[in-house]
């Protein structure tokens, strides 16, 4: 695993594509590659892009491949797609709109499917963005599914959130509804040529006044992604937030918080996979029959098991 | 349509046929639980006046040649004259399709449909690196006027009409006929033929778009308004469904698409300024000639009353011509199938059939072989056949519109338009054609449609004879296929090369510059710039180039 | 481990624009379970090689109506080699000549799929196929 991770670490994309498979479908061998790739990660500026579908998130995300490759930046993208919750199985789609990029060397695009995870993201997307920090990205883009309430979670991996919003949808609403204005370090306006753009931004705006904010306040920017018009200006307010973490104790708390989630998150599902192991095993019929027929309920069994598997680990 | 008392009549002697039936069922049940259309319209068990007793003859069906055109676009159909029977063939280079055009004019075709290669069709020249693999492939490649000039060699523009497949270029090649016709000696106004032309169904059916939609839609507005005055025997445009009903969606789906993608050129053509009354007669369609024979028939009449309909009502056009929906078909290659080949003779004949039925202006009829490889010239004068035997010897043609006022067609007919209306609708309420190819609704309802029909082959719902029932062991082919060499690319680059030594470039340049000028101000019309670059043989890249940099490219938008 | 999902370029090659085929095979495969990248249509060798190595795809589906599938079966195989990816399943489907399938086998593709294949024909083929490639492969 040590040979796999370090050519990865050097920027084979063979191997950065082969561990985040075996991450992504929680191989053996994840927590292992997990702690080789942990010292080298925390230098790239992890982008989270978010808006309904149909906002132009790819086709956004598209353009800003480019802006950022010109600031000379090494670009890793990560494209989240819905799998199907009855047979497991997705199309992914979003990176048609970036396939342009697909053979340039400084550009490592990869698709993900939601598998059962119910946020906007995959079960992975956090560890995938980190494994593309460590192999060498200077930005990574998260494109989000893009559906409402779930989007929150992009909060969680992301350095800085761009939310997208488009006139004529009639969601944006939906989208303050859902709390993501809260969460959103820089908007969007995108399809800018379109009518009534100009009260999409006023609501914003508005809306904006009402939220409270640090020492941040989120630029509300506007673009045509099908014509790189607007493009220059988010580029700047992304790297401007960017950096704005990195001199901020916002960042820092930020950051602060993103660390002890993760071990929270770790414990949680260790401890979910010790009490599932220890439940499995003591899943007697017999025990069965006696909650069948009352003779225990299962306050007393989760407690019993519970108990197990403390004192056994 | 029928009087109170007959009605009457004809609801008692249902009665004692539904006890005859049910008797007959109770001994055997019938072959299925429901009947329906391939494109899964309920059918009756039988069609009586009863199903059609809110239809007004005059109102809704009509005359031949009289409004609203259910039964034909001219008052004698083909007792004057046969449609034009038109072969869609080109391959390789211009040499070799100018000999298969003069062999299908000898052997009584009597109009040139032609196929270009796909480099041509999204504007790269031979040389392009897109273009490797490709010259020649799919049809004729044609790189600049010099092509186009071997292309028509000995055919006289004046004798033939000619329908040329081609979209997002249209104005280049159309530019290139022009050109040749004047080499001629004959002026653009004695041209006639067809463009295809229509943007908006190779966004959400055939693939070959180069242009963004707005962009695209100004060529074909510039297009229509250039044509009304010069080339005013030109069909400007062949709105088509055919290939929305080849990507897989139902009839129903083919004529509320196609009719929905005509209603968006109409709107943009009179917001470009043009009289719908004048660019309207030059409007063409083109349909799909698909399995279901009665489902068919049905299909091209609705569409005919569609259309008269809209233009008038929607539109307020008053002109009969710009009424009348007069279309070209193709049978569907969909349903050849490579299993058993010979089989695909036979269903042609039946698909022809049914658009002769149906009033069709134009036909062509597929080869046996076309599962396989692009036709030879054996399979090609097969299906030619098919359609003088049809014509000659079936006697369809000698009364007008034989099918009309069948109880089962008529009601079929406007299931068919209830369905397609429904489509349109919606829409409509979406705000228009763009916006639901945007949103990705049609071409989802072509997917699902598409993915429904693929299912139903694989459960035997649907019958494909010789390939999911009636198969033969051991099926030895012995057909021979037709190849296009991989040297074709090569010697169209070489001849490129040399065209591009012996011109004048610094007069190609500058017209580049001149259409340049003209994308970018909406007020030119951008057809006399690209006629002047033509002529002096700027290549269908450079003159596409210049316009790639100018509007930038589609990229499609998939919703799986 | 948990999950071995099968993941599965969808490409077309060129610039053949009936993607008919490539959808309904996307969706087929997708509703047997894999994880299908489509990539649309107009796409170079190189930009599905690279696709289908970033995505550490178990194989490339590639559907070919133009008559070009002589060059892009080849291309597509040799920029694998290339990239020391030959472990990836190429097969492929369309408007293809029973003559020319031999030949195409021979240099490398898994299979090829004719008119008139069911589509779960080719799902079942495919998982067996991946399950033999991961079979011999020690990871």
């Amino acid at each position: 695993m040590q040979g796999l991770v370090q050519k990865a670490l050097g920027g084979h994309i063979r191997s950065i594509a082969r561990i985040i498979t075996m991450v992504e479908s929680e191989s053996p061998y994840t927590e292992e590659i997990m702690k080789l790739i942990y010292p080298h990660t925390g230098n790239a500026h992890i982008i989270g892009i978010t808006g309904s579908p149909g906002a132009g998130k790819s086709t956004l995300t598209d353009k800003l491949i480019d802006n950022f490759k010109q600031q000379g930046k090494n670009v890793g993208v990560i494209a989240v797609d819905p799998s199907s919750p009855f047979t497991g199985g997705a199309i992914l789609a979003d990176r048609i709109r970036m396939q342009r990029h697909s053979v340039d060397p400084n550009v490592y695009i990869r698709s993900m499917g939601t598998r059962g995870s119910l946020g906007g993201l995959a079960k992975s997307t956090y560890e995938a963005a980190m494994i593309l920090d460590a192999c060498g990205k200077d930005v990574i883009f998260i494109e989000t599914v893009g559906v409402g309430q779930s989007e929150i979670d992009i909060v969680k991996i992301a350095d800085s959130v761009c939310l997208i919003l488009v006139p004529g949808m009639g969601d944006d609403i939906q989208i303050m509804k859902a709390g993501i204005m809260e969460i959103a370090d820089v908007f969007v306006v995108n399809k800018a040529d379109r009518d009534g753009f100009e009260r999409v931004v006023a609501e914003v705006r508005i809306m904006l006044d009402l939220v409270k904010h640090g020492n941040w306040t989120p630029p509300v920017l506007t673009t045509v992604a099908e014509k790189a018009k607007g493009l220059p200006e988010l580029t700047q307010s992304l790297m401007d937030h960017g950096k704005f973490l990195s001199e901020s104790r916002e960042g820092l708390d930020k950051k602060l918080k993103r660390i002890t989630i993760e071990v929270e998150e770790i414990l949680q599902r260790e401890i979910a996979r010790f009490t599932e192991r220890t439940w499995k095993e003591n899943c007697t019929p017999e025990l069965l029959d006696s909650l069948l027929a009352k003779k225990t309920d299962p306050y007393t069994v989760a407690g019993k098991i519970l108990e197990m598997v403390f004192v056994n680990n | 349509m029928f009087g109170k008392k007959e009605l009457q009549e004809i609801q008692e002697l249902k009665r004692s046929y539904e006890i005859a039936v049910e008797k007959v069922l109770l001994k055997n049940p019938e072959r299925k639980k429901e009947f329906t259309t391939v494109g899964g319209i309920p059918l009756n068990r039988v069609y009586s006046p009863e199903d059609i007793q809110d239809q007004n003859y005059g109102s809704d069906i009509g005359y031949p040649g009289d409004y609203p055109y259910t039964r034909g676009v001219q008052p004698n159909m083909y007792r004057g004259r046969f449609w034009t029977m038109r072969m869609y063939a080109g391959f390789s280079t211009a040499e070799e399709s100018n000999k298969r055009y003069r062999y299908l004019l000898a052997q009584g075709g009597s109009g040139l449909s032609v196929a270009f290669d796909l480099p041509t069709q999204i504007g790269y020249d031979s040389d392009h690196p897109m273009a490797q693999g490709e010259c020649g492939k799919v049809g004729v490649a044609i790189d600049s006027l010099a092509d186009m000039e071997t292309l028509f060699d000995q055919i006289p523009l004046d004798k033939v009409s000619t329908s040329m497949t081609i979209n997002a270029p249209a104005a280049v090649l159309l530019a290139m006929y022009i050109c040749v016709g004047e080499k001629q000696g004959i002026s653009m106004d004695r041209l006639s033929g067809t463009i295809q032309n229509d943007i908006l169904k190779e966004y959400i059916a055939r693939g070959t778009y180069i242009f963004p939609p707005k962009p695209s839609m100004r060529l074909i507005t510039d297009i229509f308004g250039f044509c009304s005055e010069n080339v005013p025997k030109w069909n400007t445009i062949s709105i088509s469904g055919y290939h929305i009903r080849e990507a897989g969606s139902t009839a129903a789906q083919e004529v509320a698409f196609t009719l929905a993608d005509a209603i968006a050129y109409v709107e943009a053509a009179i917001k470009a300024g043009l009289d719908p009354n004048v660019f309207g007669k030059r409007l063409s369609f083109f349909f799909n000639a698909h399995n279901g024979f009665l489902e068919e028939i049905a299909k091209f009449r609705a569409a005919r009353r569609m259309w008269a309909q809209i233009m008038k009502t929607r539109f307020g056009v008053t002109d009969a011509k710009a009424q009348m929906l007069r279309f070209h078909t193709q049978t569907a290659g969909c349903t050849l199938t490579a299993q058993q080949p010979e089989n695909n003779i036979v269903r042609v004949a039946l698909q022809a059939l049914s658009a002769v039925l149906g009033g069709t202006q134009s036909l062509h009829t597929n080869s046996m072989d076309e599962a396989l490889a692009l036709p030879t010239e054996k399979s090609v004068g097969i299906a030619l056949k098919t359609q003088q035997i049809i014509a000659h010897e079936s006697g369809v043609t000698d009364t007008v519109d034989p099918i009309a006022g069948s109880y089962a067609i008529e009601a079929l007919t406007n299931d068919i338009q209830t369905m397609a209306e429904e489509y349109i609708r919606k829409i409509d309420d979406m705000d228009g054609m763009l916006v639901a190819i945007e949103k990705g609704y049609v071409q989802k309802q072509i997917q699902d449609a598409a993915y429904e029909y693929q299912k139903a082959i694989e459960n035997e719902d649907l019958i494909v004879v010789g390939v999911n029932k009636f198969r033969m062991k051991e099926e030895r082919r012995d057909l021979q296929l037709l190849k296009v060499d991989e040297s074709v690319g090569r010697m169209q680059i070489s001849k490129l090369k040399k065209m591009k030594e012996t011109r004048d470039n610094i007069a190609v340049q500058n017209a580049l510059e001149e259409v340049r000028t003209a994308a970018r101000d909406e007020s030119l019309n951008m057809m006399p710039r690209i006629i002047d670059a033509v002529k002096c043989y700027a290549t269908e890249g450079e003159i596409c180039g210049v316009l790639r940099e100018e509007f930038g490219e589609y990229t499609e938008n998939i919703v799986l | 481990m948990a999950e071995d999902k099968i993941r599965v370029v969808v490409a077309k090659p060129g610039l053949d624009g009936h993607d008919r085929g490539a959808k309904v095979i996307a969706r087929a495969l997708r509703d047997s379970g894999m994880e299908v990248i489509y990539t649309g249509l107009r796409q170079t060798p190189e930009q599905i090689v690279e696709t289908a190595i970033q995505e550490d795809a178990d194989a490339i589906g590639i559907s070919i109506l133009s008559g070009a599938h002589e060059y892009y079966f080849s291309k597509v195989i040799d920029l694998l080699k290339e990239k020391e990816a030959s472990d990836i399943i190429v097969f492929g489907g369309g408007v293809i000549p029973e003559d020319d399938v031999p030949h195409l086998l021979e240099i490398g593709a898994g299979a090829i799929f004719g008119p008139g294949t069911p589509t779960t024909s080719c799902s079942e083929w495919l998982k067996n196929a991946v399950k033999e490639k991961r079979a011999m492969e020690t990871r």
